[in-house]
């Protein structure tokens, strides 16, 4: 393994550790009109994933900057090419944040519907806008020397689309297994009956996601040259699995660990079908596919940078996991903060 | 009205909203440790509460520099994608061992830190909020050596099309980095301490909770003592690296038009760009300028003259930038060293602690002053000698794409603003929580 492979791969990583992360916390926004029927139910949500969320956005900040740090070429043309999808991703963030930090600093009722308003529409677009970025990545770009020749209309195409709802609703799934950590009585109830029925949606939107992937994309060809690889597709399945079987059991950490495990192996299925290429290209995919070797920075940036990512990440997951521990005992509803 | 034109009014723009909350959080995470740490050591429970009435101006600042944050780190790739694509080696570098190292260390903690004063000890919590406070100088560092290297580009050598690093210990000692973390922490502790000092002054006029108030004055004016030393140290010091490594900044900074040893420096000042000659010049000290910038009056100092005009930054811009910025910092001189004759009595409405409250936005306008004239002064260039801003821009950038962002953004990050300003006022007015909450 090279050390362009390499970081290839750790690309892939940082991806899916967000997606595992700031996965159940969108899911948890975008729950917000299902689960939240009155004040308190609704203020449990929030401090559900308070203590957490900030934390977990910042694998969306780092898997983009280590973007721009590994393969520069791939973060210019990546983030150009979705300028109008970025603006709105920004839009969604920033709404995001604004309400969950914000909304108990004002006591006012239309404030407050205000939060919760843009609490769901920012998780909701945030999960479809990276959905569809990622669906369209896979599917190839319209990108020629570099340069994007698409629109922002033309991401909406139907794989793109279904790309985005796969999002939603893995992350849908994600946050009910969150909500059925953190809450008990009545809403740990519901939040486990939503999360059975949402694990069916996500079933049947894995298969559609994948058969429409042989269709529409080239994911494919790598596994059918090595058919060894299909052992991760096969972990994605058995994670799933095993994730309906927690959820019976009502051992509610199981099921969201092997949710994680699910979203983590499905990242990984499309890392491995996607390379050697980062952004495919739909004109001329020969010519115009950037692939990571055409994208890598100098090997010197690549040790260095090797070197900060081996040092910070177990680190950061050391105390990140510290205060995940702290903060998954249920939510006290007399002591809410949010 | 081009893409480039709007890419750079959008990245005039959101950095200069982005920046109107960094400093505040960089010196209030500082003296909100220190508050806790008197509290955990003592058991004062004065202390708890100020870090809890502090900590809630630190809250609502805090988020904001977070959401307003993440906005620059995209523009760079959107709207800057042959910048992007040229520097990446280095300049992505730097940011992104700015968010493994830092970033996530503040965010992860803030919400320990919001969430954790039950579940954790006193000395555990004021601990949490230390690391936060070391996250934001650490971020601080990676961010502006990575702007310094847009000043002063070192360690690299253009390779393959691109600049390519060669070596990190020199972009981590580059003069232009060093001088500038002094220079911009010091200005964050600055930002702090008359915030405080106001807030607590409009209390302090008004007699309520005087205890609080003066302990919360006084640990601001020490905290802002250290950093006027090092607001001025550190731009001292950076002065005479920009005078080193950007010659036509230094000019402009100056209005200082024809090359000469001996260069002097008027008090009053100002510039006629078009006759490329200042239209007042009044109190002239001789041989300042070459004093001040190279330590040596004999020193010649690069006249805007001997520049191109088409390489030189826009005068008029980076002039009053720069003369707002140090007018406001020699304001703050005696306003820091007023407070000190007067550490026995602060209390009671004084036209002292009148002006402290009125003063409160003028080390925000010094800050975005300096970062103004920082960056306008290194046009034409984005990366100085190396990449001009034009040449920067998204190929096949369109303008409605970068209308709509500029639009959409700009809307959104300043009713932000104003919501940060409003809740901040509310709360400052409430004040304190009377007992533990």
């Amino acid at each position: 393994m090279t050390l362009e492979m390499l970081w290839f791969y750790l690309w892939g990583l940082l991806w899916a550790i967000y997606f595992v992360t700031d996965g159940f916390d969108l899911g948890v926004g975008m729950l917000l009109p299902v689960l939240g029927k009155d004040e308190v139910s609704k203020r449990t949500l929030y401090n559900a994933t308070g203590p957490l969320w900030d934390g977990n956005e910042v694998w969306l900040i780092t898997a983009g900057g280590v973007t721009f740090a590994a393969f520069p070429k791939t973060y210019a043309v990546m983030f150009s090419s979705f300028y109008v999808a970025l603006t709105l991703l920004l839009v969604a963030l920033i709404i995001r944040g604004i309400s969950l930090e914000y909304r108990s600093k004002v006591e006012s009722a239309g404030w407050k519907k205000l939060c919760d308003v843009c609490q769901f529409a920012g998780s909701g677009l945030i999960a479809l806008l990276v959905g569809v970025a990622f669906a369209n990545i896979f599917r190839g770009l319209p990108i020629e020397d570099g340069i994007f020749k698409g629109s922002f209309f033309g991401l909406l195409n139907p794989y793109g689309i279904c790309g985005g709802v796969f999002f939603i609703t893995i992350f849908l799934l994600h946050g009910a297994l969150w909500l059925m950590i953190r809450t008990d009585g009545q809403l740990h109830e519901k939040a486990r009956k939503l999360a059975s029925v949402l694990w069916i949606a996500v079933l049947a939107v894995t298969v559609a996601f994948l058969i429409y992937s042989y269709i529409e994309t080239n994911l494919y060809a790598n596994y059918l040259e090595t058919p060894g690889l299909f052992v991760i597709p096969l972990a994605a399945v058995g994670a799933l699995i095993a994730c309906r079987v927690f959820i019976g059991q009502n051992t509610a950490w199981k099921a969201w660990f092997a949710s994680a495990v699910f979203i983590m192996a499905c990242t990984f299925f499309c890392i491995v079908g996607l390379f050697p290429n980062m952004l495919p290209s739909s004109i001329d995919p020969a010519a115009n596919s950037i692939t990571y070797t055409a994208a890598a920075s100098s090997p010197l940036t690549l040790k260095v940078m090797l070197g900060v990512v081996l040092l910070f990440i177990p680190l950061v997951l050391i105390y990140q996991i510290w205060a995940y521990t702290l903060f998954s005992k249920k939510v006290e509803t007399e002591q809410l903060i949010y | 009205m081009d893409a480039l034109f709007l890419s750079r009014l959008q990245f005039a723009i959101t950095p200069f909203i982005h920046f109107l909350f960094v400093p505040l959080t960089i010196g209030l995470a500082f003296m909100l440790a220190i508050m806790e740490t008197v509290y955990a050591r003592t058991g004062d429970v004065m202390y708890q509460r100020m870090a809890k009435f502090w900590g809630k101006l630190f809250l609502i600042n805090f988020t904001a520099g977070i959401v307003t944050g993440i906005v620059l780190e995209f523009q760079f790739g959107m709207n800057w994608a042959r910048y992007s694509e040229y520097v990446g080696d280095i300049f992505g570098s730097l940011l992104a061992i700015e968010a493994t190292g830092f970033f996530f260390l503040e965010s992860t903690m803030i919400g320990v830190w919001i969430f954790g004063w039950k579940k954790l000890s006193a000395k555990a919590h004021a601990a949490v909020m230390w690391l936060i406070s070391i996250a934001t100088c650490g971020s601080s560092f990676w961010i502006l050596t990575a702007n310094a290297w847009m000043q002063h580009p070192v360690g690299y050598e253009i390779r393959n099309g691109r600049a390519e690093l060669t070596d990190l210990k020199a972009i981590l000692l580059n003069p232009a980095a060093i001088y500038s973390i002094i220079h911009t922490v010091s200005a964050g502790m600055l930002v702090g301490a008359f915030f405080v000092m106001g807030i607590s002054a409009w209390h302090l006029i008004r007699k309520n909770q005087e205890r609080f108030f003066t302990i919360s004055f006084k640990i601001a004016l020490v905290i802002g003592t250290i950093g006027l030393v090092g607001v001025l140290g550190g731009g001292d010091l950076l002065g005479s690296e920009i005078a080193e490594a950007q010659p036509a900044k230094l000019a402009a900074m100056e209005s200082h038009w024809e090359t000469t040893a001996n260069a002097p420096m008027h008090l009053l000042v100002w510039p006629d760009v078009e006759n490329e000659e200042n239209a007042i010049e009044f109190l002239t000290v001789p041989s300042a300028l070459s004093i001040l910038a190279f330590k040596d009056p004999n020193h010649e100092v690069t006249g805007l003259k001997d520049i191109p005009p088409e390489m030189r930054p826009p005068v008029a811009i980076t002039f009053v930038n720069f003369r707002l910025m140090v007018a406001i910092g020699t304001a703050m001189i005696g306003l820091i060293g007023f407070a000190w004759l007067r550490w026995k009595k602060l209390s009671g409405p004084t036209w002292y602690l009148r002006l402290l409250v009125w003063f409160i936005p003028m080390p925000y306008i010094a800050c975005n002053a300096g970062w103004i004239m920082t960056e306008v002064g290194r046009q034409p260039w984005l990366v100085y000698n190396v990449m001009l801003t034009k040449d920067g821009v998204t190929e096949g950038l369109q303008t409605s794409q970068v209308a709509f962002s500029l639009t959409v953004l700009t809307i959104l990050l300043v009713l932000i603003t104003a919501l940060v300003i409003g809740l901040i006022v509310k709360h400052c007015r409430k004040g304190p929580e009377t007992e533990t909450m």
